[in-house]
């Protein structure tokens, strides 16, 4: 069940990813529409932040390759912004929500510019936008878990990219400010921007995205909400693991086995 | 004040400045071990490179023996990453067999090398003004004072003009790559500095006051202040008064310049460990986003 | 020869201190660095060892005498007050435990050099070798220190005997051992006092830098044999024992060479040789499991060719020149004809003047081999979702490693399937 689309703002093709020679996602194959809303869901440890990084470039694939815009990563990088997972970073870090909010803004930045006026003002907006500008100097880890998520978002809205990637931005939010930050996505989306979710929420699901990725280990389905999210499809992607591939995948990793002859 | 003690403090204090501004990285790194490992196995590279050439003062030993630096960081990573040992662990066990060598290579050649481990712990601060750089004929003043002008001109230029990059790569790796940064190429670039910095100011002061003013002050600066660009400036003010009032205490007590520049950092570090404690007490934090703490995990 | 006798032999007292003492340290050493390692906390010992000079110097200034119980009880009482400070700076700071390492490892150092440089400089006559203290002296151990270290080794070995369980327990995961009751508190404190007291007297013996190898490398390197707690511990404290003896040799045979860095050398090397030859983890290990495949794959693959070939002409009977064969698979002339040199030998293949021929049992490999591709390939685009024409790259390298417990499994879940995504027939077992 998986639905390709012509003139794909992401293309992956038969990507497989291994950490230590062990590998944790399949063949993994699909396209996505431009100006879709896209929720990537699966059920913990189904690989859903390792697809988001291999697409970045965060982690190197075993085989395949994955295409933005028709190109190749390196050449469209100020197109494409990447939120992490909130507990990746350590928020203790000295900065305020500003300065993170202006790391956004480093992308398009020389090596030794300075950023403008011009970039703190788009920092500045960013952060009125998901509604934290009272917050701007406040030091990070004074902030609650929600509003380090918002000054990610906001973060990654001064990238003013073409192309997003979040991982679990609704982690550790309340609804309202889920409300908040969903009504930022979707007006991202209107303007013909995509934006990829991994989402852990399915009762919300049918309601935010308009494209679904289910994913465990391998693509189980890919397209539009109301063909994807379906009982049977939810069934093969949440209902437990695959044994035989992962025990496949402990018999990669003890025989340190290139998974591709070469 | 003689011209020697404005030398000795003088050299201290670029020193201090220098370690303190690394240390800050090395601190929000979570790499503060990494300096005292590097510290300790720059010896074999010292000793070597003191056999080849003859001399304290050379830049042949000054890169020998940064390289050695550079080399630990790679062994560390590879014994932690491809070995999977764990990454403390692997650290005490690069290190420690780095500096045996040194020692054994230095006992080996007792009578050619003036070296010994006092000397690498503690440091000679006093023969700091011995050795002099010629000018043609002319003495110019001590070697190793013109040595930390120097490494504190790099350091400072290395942090003003990549300030950006390194603190992105620290604070959000990540996020950096997608950006297209290289962080392995901006993390080896600081583990260089490190190593050159240790080994510029070992001769000095001594692995273990490198240490110190690696950890300490950015230690006490990272608990004072909210943004980068502070913490750097306070960790570099905490180090040049460590170094001034160190001096003046070791010439009060009759006792070591290096210990008693430590000393004084760490009173430093009291001072700011006390009143952010108190701080602490009055406006309570959200204690939610400690989860990372290394502490009390395992 | 005549030195080895001497040495082994212990005819000379200070040999025989010299080892016991060694040996004695080794023990002690071993055990507490694997709890230690086990528990996260390797460099702690690192600040330990540096942080007992102010007591050490501290507990001279106020008796006035060089006497040994009395420094040994100021080092103790600094040791653990440098891990307690460790561990009150990074519980109620932002500060990480690297960094309240750093600190106090390089603070108390330091006002150690202070307090030693002001007790030299004031003169006292019986001052000289305080730092003997810090830098070790294992080559001059005397009959009063081998005392000491036996009493260490034999109260640490005592507690971990009549504490095993609770220490596993506790080094492994110390929030179980809290929620079923074990007095965690106090097992931490019982394991940092003894880990103190070992490092106290360890470093009179190699010294402060060389303590933390002591602790460190022996448990690492056991570490990497094994996963079993009980062997780890016989195992570090026998690697550490070797070096032990190994360093007092070397330092016999040449005085001027120092005995605790050679023993950590000799334990550098022994951590060197593990990550080379360790089961499962070493580097040669690897290298040659790696080379066995590949010889396997090699073979499985020339099978498999010559299965489908017969395949496609319905008799496994037939001969094959190289060419045939590599016109299903591409490979140098030389590799293939000792591949099939070797399957000669193994009784799957009668490969005679060019010719090759499947025996009944290479028909049966043969056979196998495409049946788990097959299987496989099927696997994959029913289950694993991936299209048809992807799927072959894949199943090229899993028919290999595919064991016949999976294979199994796999014609249990897929029904036993009769054809694959290509429309191949899967061949049956028989
Ligand atoms: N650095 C790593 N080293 C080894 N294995 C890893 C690493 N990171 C992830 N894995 C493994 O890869 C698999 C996929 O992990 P991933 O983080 O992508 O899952 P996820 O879908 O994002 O899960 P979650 O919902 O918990 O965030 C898991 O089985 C995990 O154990
Ligand atoms: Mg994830």
């Amino acid at each position: 069940m998986i639905t390709h689309v012509e003139n794909p703002v992401v293309e992956v093709h038969d990507l497989t990813v291994s950490y230590h020679k062990k590998p944790v996602l399949w063949g993994v194959d699909f396209t996505l529409p431009q100006g879709a809303l896209v929720g990537i869901l699966g059920p913990n440890g189904a690989g859903k932040s390792t697809l988001i990084k291999t697409i970045m470039g965060l982690i190197p694939h075993s085989s395949g390759f994955s295409k933005l815009f028709g190109k190749e990563l390196s050449e469209v990088r100020n197109r494409v912004s990447y939120v992490p997972q909130r507990e990746s970073v350590d928020w203790d870090f000295p900065a305020s929500a500003y300065d993170v909010v202006l790391m956004g803004r480093y992308g398009k930045l020389g090596l030794f510019n300075r950023p403008r006026k011009a970039d703190k003002e788009m920092a500045m907006n960013c952060l009125e936008k998901v509604g934290m500008a009272d917050f701007a100097h406040r030091q990070i880890a004074q902030l609650s878990g929600g509003q380090q998520q918002r000054v990610f978002l906001a973060r990654a809205l001064a990238q003013d990219a073409d192309l997003y990637f979040m991982d679990e931005p609704f982690a550790g939010v309340d609804a309202s400010t889920e409300a908040i930050l969903m009504d930022i996505l979707k007006s991202m989306v209107t303007r013909g921007k995509t934006v990829a979710v991994v989402h852990h929420d399915l009762q919300s699901v049918k309601e935010y995205f308009s494209w679904v990725l289910l994913l465990n280990m391998r693509l189980v389905a890919s397209g539009k909400t109301e063909e994807v999210f379906q009982e049977e499809l939810l069934q093969r992607t949440f209902g437990g693991k695959l044994t035989l591939l992962s025990k496949m995948s402990e018999l990669v990793h003890k025989n340190e086995f290139p998974v591709r002859e070469s | 004040m003689h011209f020697s003690d404005f030398i000795i403090v003088f050299t201290a204090s670029c020193i201090a400045i220098t370690c303190a501004l690394l240390g800050c990285f090395l601190v929000l790194r979570k790499m503060a071990m990494m300096g005292d490992a590097i510290s300790h196995s720059v010896l074999p590279g010292i000793a070597i490179a003191y056999l080849l050439s003859n001399s304290r003062d050379s830049w042949v030993m000054l890169l020998g023996a940064t390289a050695f630096g550079i080399l630990t960081t790679l062994l560390i990573e590879q014994v932690h990453q491809r070995m999977r040992v764990q990454e403390d662990a692997s650290i005490g066990l690069v290190f420690t067999a780095f500096f045996s060598i040194g020692v054994i290579i230095i006992s080996a050649y007792a009578e050619n090398i003036d070296l010994d481990q006092e000397c690498v712990l503690y440091g000679e601060m006093v023969h700091l003004p011995l050795q002099s750089l010629y000018w043609g004929k002319q003495a110019i003043g001590p070697m190793a004072m013109y040595n930390a002008v120097v490494m504190l001109l790099l350091v400072l230029t290395a942090i003003v003009l990549a300030f950006r990059r390194l603190q992105v790569c620290t604070f959000d790796p990540g996020f950096a790559v997608s950006l297209g940064i290289s962080v392995s190429v901006w993390h080896y670039l600081l583990m260089s500095l490190v190593s050159f910095t240790t080994v510029v100011s070992f001769e000095a002061v001594g692995a273990i006051l490198v240490v110190a003013f690696l950890v300490v002050p950015s230690s006490a600066a990272f608990l004072l202040t909210q943004r980068l660009s502070h913490m750097l400036v306070l960790a570099a003010l905490i180090a040049l008064f460590s170094a001034v009032g160190g001096y003046y205490l070791a010439y009060w007590l009759d006792a070591s310049i290096a210990g008693c520049m430590t000393c004084v950092a760490g009173l430093f570090f009291l001072v700011a460990f006390l009143s952010q404690r108190l701080l602490n007490k009055t406006i309570p934090l959200t204690k939610e986003n400690t989860g990372t703490k290394a502490i009390g995990i395992n | 020869m005549e030195t080895i006798v001497r040495f082994f032999s212990l005819q000379d007292p200070n040999v025989r201190y010299v080892v016991l003492g060694m040996l004695l340290l080794s023990v002690s050493t071993a055990v507490i660095g694997t709890f230690s390692l086990l528990r996260k906390k390797a460099l702690a010992g690192d600040a330990v060892s540096h942080a007992v000079l102010p007591g050490v110097c501290l507990s001279f200034l106020i008796s006035g005498q060089k006497e040994i119980w009395s420094l040994m009880a100021g080092a103790f009482v600094s040791g653990l007050l440098s891990l307690w400070c460790v561990q009150y700076i990074s519980k109620h700071s932002k500060l990480k435990e690297d960094a309240s390492i750093g600190i106090v490892l390089s603070v108390f150092f330091g006002l150690g050099v202070v307090l030693l440089t002001f007790i030299q400089h004031q003169g006292n006559a019986s001052q000289s070798g305080l730092d003997a203290f810090l830098f070790g002296k294992a080559a001059v151990l005397m009959p009063s220190d081998v005392w000491v270290m036996s009493i260490v080794a034999v109260v640490m070995l005592f507690m971990v005997y009549a504490f095993y369980k609770e220490f596993t327990l506790f080094s492994f995961d110390p929030g179980f051992a809290q929620s079923i009751g074990l007095p965690v508190q106090r097992l931490e404190y019982i394991l940092t006092a003894l880990m103190v007291m070992s490092i106290v007297m360890g470093i009179q013996t190699v010294g402060v830098v060389l303590m933390s190898a002591m602790l460190i490398t022996p448990a690492a390197i056991a570490r990497f044999w094994t996963n079993q707690l009980f062997r780890m511990l016989i195992l570090s404290v026998v690697f550490s024992m070797i070096a032990s003896v190994a360093g007092a040799y070397i330092s016999f045979l040449a005085p001027n060479m120092p005995t605790g860095p050679w023993i950590v050398v000799v334990l550098s090397g022994m951590a060197l040789l593990s990550f080379l030859v360790a089961p499962q983890r070493g580097i040669v290990w690897k290298w040659w499991q790696a080379r066995i495949l590949k010889r396997k794959t090699a073979e499985e693959n020339v099978l498999k060719a010559m299965y489908q070939l017969g395949e496609k002409e319905n008799s496994f009977q037939e001969t094959y020149t190289l060419e045939d064969i590599f016109s299903r698979r591409a490979y140098a002339t030389v590799y293939t004809s000792r591949i099939l040199q070797r399957l000669h030998h193994q009784g799957y293949v009668i490969w005679e003047q060019g010719e090759a021929q499947l025996t009944a049992e290479g028909i049966r490999k043969g056979s196998l081999i495409t049946r788990r591709h097959r299987l496989w390939e099927t696997y994959l685009t029913q289950v694993v979702n991936i299209a048809p024409d992807h799927v072959h790259d894949d199943a090229e390298s899993m028919e290999h490693l595919i064991t016949e417990e999976l294979e199994k499994k796999l014609l249990e879940q897929l029904k036993d399937p009769s054809l694959d995504p290509h429309q191949s027939e899967i061949p049956p077992i028989n």
